[in-house]
């Protein structure tokens, strides 16, 4: 199945882009959707500790599992205001 | 006239707009007369830890940004009895433009002013937007809590924070 990633501010620099489409596993977790992305964007790995998720733009757990479709985004910490 | 309480914009805010919504009757009766408004203006500062800012950009996941408005909203309306309004700009902001606005009314000016300091800590907590900052020598993005909406922890701290006045 497919999920869309969506990355923001520095996350999405680092990547060099805000949005991609990665084919994931049946049942896969929103943690295996960012262990994909970090193998391949190896620095992103620093941010592990400190991002937030959300699916389909709901706050979401890294044990969350995810369907096929769904936007998944990863939020480096917040900094609004 | 504009009543939308909640929204996130590349365009400038208006207070105006906030305070139309905050004190529009829902059925377009007489307005309720709350007794006291209270406004938080947020602007773009032309230094930081140091530097001399140029600018900020502000970007933002839009959708989850006005689904943690609105979690803002049920938080404040759960502590106090007020009405609030929260405008968040995106996009390039020049120093002095003003980047959030809040509008909170209450029969009473100590929940006015509690639930506006509530609003603008909780924004810094959980919402979706991030600055980039442009100064002379560089740019960096900043970047400050790790939003977690469920964290009680942070919640009660905005809560103490605004009950400190």
């Amino acid at each position: 199945m497919q999920v869309t990633i969506r990355l923001f501010a520095r996350l999405r620099d680092l990547a060099g882009t805000g949005e991609l489409a990665r084919d994931v596993e049946e049942g896969a977790t929103v943690g295996a959707v960012w262990k994909t992305l970090a193998g391949e964007f190896p620095a992103l790995a620093e941010y592990e500790s400190s991002i937030s998720t959300a699916v389909n733009a709901e706050y979401s757990r890294m044990d969350s599992t995810v369907s096929d479709g769904d936007e998944v985004a990863f939020l480096p910490p917040v900094s609004g205001g | 006239m504009s009543t939308t309480r909640y929204r996130v914009t590349h365009d400038p805010l208006r207070l105006d707009d906030l305070i139309d919504a905050v004190t529009a009757s829902p059925d377009g009766d007489a307005p309720p007369g709350p007794g006291a408004l209270s406004t938080f203006v947020g602007l773009v500062r032309d230094h930081n830890v140091g530097r001399r800012v140029l600018r900020l950009e502000y970007e933002g996941y839009e959708p989850l940004a006005l689904r943690s408005f609105e979690l803002i909203g049920q938080e404040t309306a759960e502590r106090w009895n007020v009405q609030m309004a929260l405008h968040h700009r995106l996009g390039v902001l020049q120093i002095g433009e003003a980047s959030v606005m809040i509008a909170v009314t209450s029969p009473h000016r100590a929940d006015a002013f509690g639930a506006c300091r509530f609003v603008i800590e909780r924004i810094k907590q959980i919402v979706p937007i991030w600055k980039h900052e442009f100064f002379e020598g560089g740019d960096v993005w900043i970047e400050g809590a790790t939003a977690d909406p469920d964290d009680d922890g942070a919640r009660e701290s905005a809560y103490r924070l605004a009950s400190a006045g």
